[in-house]
């Protein structure tokens, strides 16, 4: 089976600066894939690029297309969804307007049935719906953000630092359902600093460092590597380097 | 002063700040939307009121003719953007929108033109005309500028507005024009005479402010629009265009400059660059309501209407002047209040 989404040979730069370089990853079907590295090692920037945010030298494929022509609108279009670090709603408009939204390339008799199911995973956003997003809690932000994402019915949802400043019990939350999303049939590239929590739920892994993929693998071996652990997931073993 | 002339000017302040009302919320949209300090708003006031008095008086007016030529320019735009992925979809659509529409329009200009056509054709041609010049405005002069600053924004909108300000004394001469009133007639309340245009005006106003608050509340491009002033890159992540919300509201604002040049040409005389100051005058509400909030802005524009109202009673010489001196304070004020906005990133 091709992969959902393939991305070869990418580079990203600021100005002179490469952010990203020489970078290669595939998301399948039904998987979810992370990429877990240090702060400032590229993965929003690559996460952004992939959507059609910045510019991207390289190639990068979803369902089989060629992206490189599209810009972000039409990327969405086709069922790429990104939530981005920030989140960027629409503060000054309640939630259910940000859901509606979401929907805006969906057929419109579709949307209110997809609202249903965002309410079903996020039943908190229901009972806010008339809130303004701008005055919810940064948990209720970044659910709202996933729901607004989700509203767009993506193939592949690309969710950048979804635990950031959250309190442990959400973040569980947040991973449960990215857990969901996945059985019911939607892929997920997850970028997280949390890299225990990530590398947990996820079918494949890539560790990023400085731009670059320096390991990639089941993410299950990747866990249980060694310089992995020590870098990222807070475990020291004897004679491990430590970047 | 006694009270009959005091309500005399309260209410000739209302007539004007009602239309200074509506320019003021639709540079305060165009703004939110774009980014753009919509300059050549005035210019759709003027466009709109001399290509209606024109068509009343059975002349052609030029702005037909310059709504072909934009649409043709807008036309050649499109296809250089889309020059490395073309299809006959996108050539086809683009077409009737930039080059079929404008050519029919202008073709029934001229047909009603040689016949002195009825008040509600003058309006709608003029209408339709000046909307396709903002919106093929738009495609040319800003739609390719997007992704720059506001200050690069504010010279080209200073462009358009000089250029289409001299097309203006082009197509209608230095002579000022008068058009026939939309709603003729009249009655008396008390000491108080209400025309039949200065109805027209109230109502007009009225209608398209509930109209846009529907607009922006309940349908979905309307809030697709909001979406896009709150949170641009937002709004792009759910697949809302940039470009389809700016073309919204230049088509708007057009729309609402020209159907005020429309209610105030049967008042007052209108020269080709009559429109800027007016325009100025929505200008100074927008910006007493910051450039974003829109019903401070209408509220701020009758005070305007109102202060002009009274200002040309006591010292007509300074009328202006005692206008535009309003902005002082609020902006001293709102310095004050607020901390520096800072130019934004995108």
């Amino acid at each position: 089976m091709s992969a959902l989404l393939s991305v070869t040979d990418a580079h990203v730069s600021y100005g002179k600066v490469e952010a990203v370089r020489s970078v290669s990853l595939e998301v399948g079907q039904n998987q979810i894939v992370t990429i877990v590295g240090a702060n400032g090692a590229g993965k929003t920037t690559l996460l952004s690029a992939i959507m059609g945010v910045f510019p991207l030298k390289g190639r990068v494929a979803f369902a089989g297309q060629d992206l490189s022509r599209l810009d972000i609108e039409d990327r969405v279009a086709m069922g790429l969804g990104l939530v981005p670090e920030h989140r960027e709603l629409f503060v000054t408009m309640n939630v259910e307007d940000n859901l509606e939204l979401g929907a805006f390339r969906i057929e419109r008799s579709k949307a209110k049935a997809s609202m249903e199911r965002v309410y079903t995973l996020f039943p908190r956003l229901k009972e806010r719906r008339k809130q303004f997003a701008g005055t919810l809690s940064g948990g209720e932000q970044q659910m709202l953000a996933m729901g607004r994402a989700l509203m767009g019915e993506p193939k592949l949802l690309m969710l950048d630092e979804p635990s950031l400043g959250l309190a442990p019990i959400i973040v569980a939350d947040i991973f449960r359902i990215v857990t969901e999303l996945r059985a019911a049939g939607v892929s997920v590239l997850l970028v997280e600093q949390n890299a225990q929590a990530a590398l947990k739920i996820a079918d494949q892994a890539y560790v990023m460092e400085l731009g670059e993929f320096v390991l990639s693998g089941k993410a299950s071996d990747i866990a249980a590597n060694e310089r992995v652990a020590a870098s990222y997931l807070g475990f020291q073993h004897e004679g491990a380097s430590v970047i | 002063m006694n009270t009959t002339i005091m309500l005399f000017l309260l209410q000739d302040g209302i007539t004007n700040g009602a239309i200074y009302a509506l320019l003021g919320l639709a540079l305060v949209l165009v703004f939110a939307v774009t980014r753009v300090i919509l300059i050549p708003q005035g210019e759709f006031v003027t466009y709109g009121a001399l290509t209606y008095a024109s068509l009343a008086a059975g002349q052609m007016p030029g702005t037909a003719k310059l709504a072909l030529a934009l649409g043709i320019g807008a036309f050649a735009f499109d296809l250089f953007a889309a020059r490395k992925a073309l299809h006959g979809r996108l050539v086809l659509r683009s077409v009737l929108t930039n080059v079929v529409l404008p050519a029919i329009v202008l073709a029934l200009t001229v047909h009603y033109a040689a016949q002195k056509p009825p008040v509600a054709v003058c309006i709608a041609l003029s209408l339709v005309i000046v909307a396709m010049i903002g919106l093929f405005l738009y495609r040319i002069a800003f739609q390719p500028l997007a992704h720059t600053s506001v200050l690069v924004l504010l010279i080209a909108s200073v462009g358009v507005h000089l250029a289409l300000q001299g097309l203006g004394l082009l197509f209608f001469g230095a002579e000022g024009q008068r058009g026939p009133a939309v709603l003729s007639g009249s009655f008396t309340a008390g000491a108080l005479r209400f025309t039949g245009q200065s109805i027209t005006v109230y109502g007009i106003t009225i209608a398209f402010i509930v109209g846009l608050w529907l607009f922006f509340g309940l349908t979905l491009y309307g809030k697709a629009l909001r979406a896009t002033a709150v949170n641009r890159l937002g709004a792009r992540l759910v697949g809302i265009r940039t470009t389809l919300s700016g073309q919204i509201a230049f088509l708007l604002a057009s729309v609402i400059g020209a159907l005020s040049g429309i209610m105030i040409v049967p008042i007052t005389t209108l020269y080709y660059d009559s429109g800027f100051l007016i325009g100025l005058k929505g200008f100074v509400a927008a910006i007493i309501g910051g450039l974003v909030s829109y019903p401070l802005t209408a509220v701020a524009a009758l005070f305007v209407g109102i202060v002009e109202a009274f200002s040309s009673f006591y010292a007509s010489n300074y009328k202006e002047v005692i206008v535009f001196m309003l902005l002082i304070p609020v902006l001293l004020l709102r310095s004050l209040a607020a901390p520096a906005v800072e130019e934004e990133k995108d």
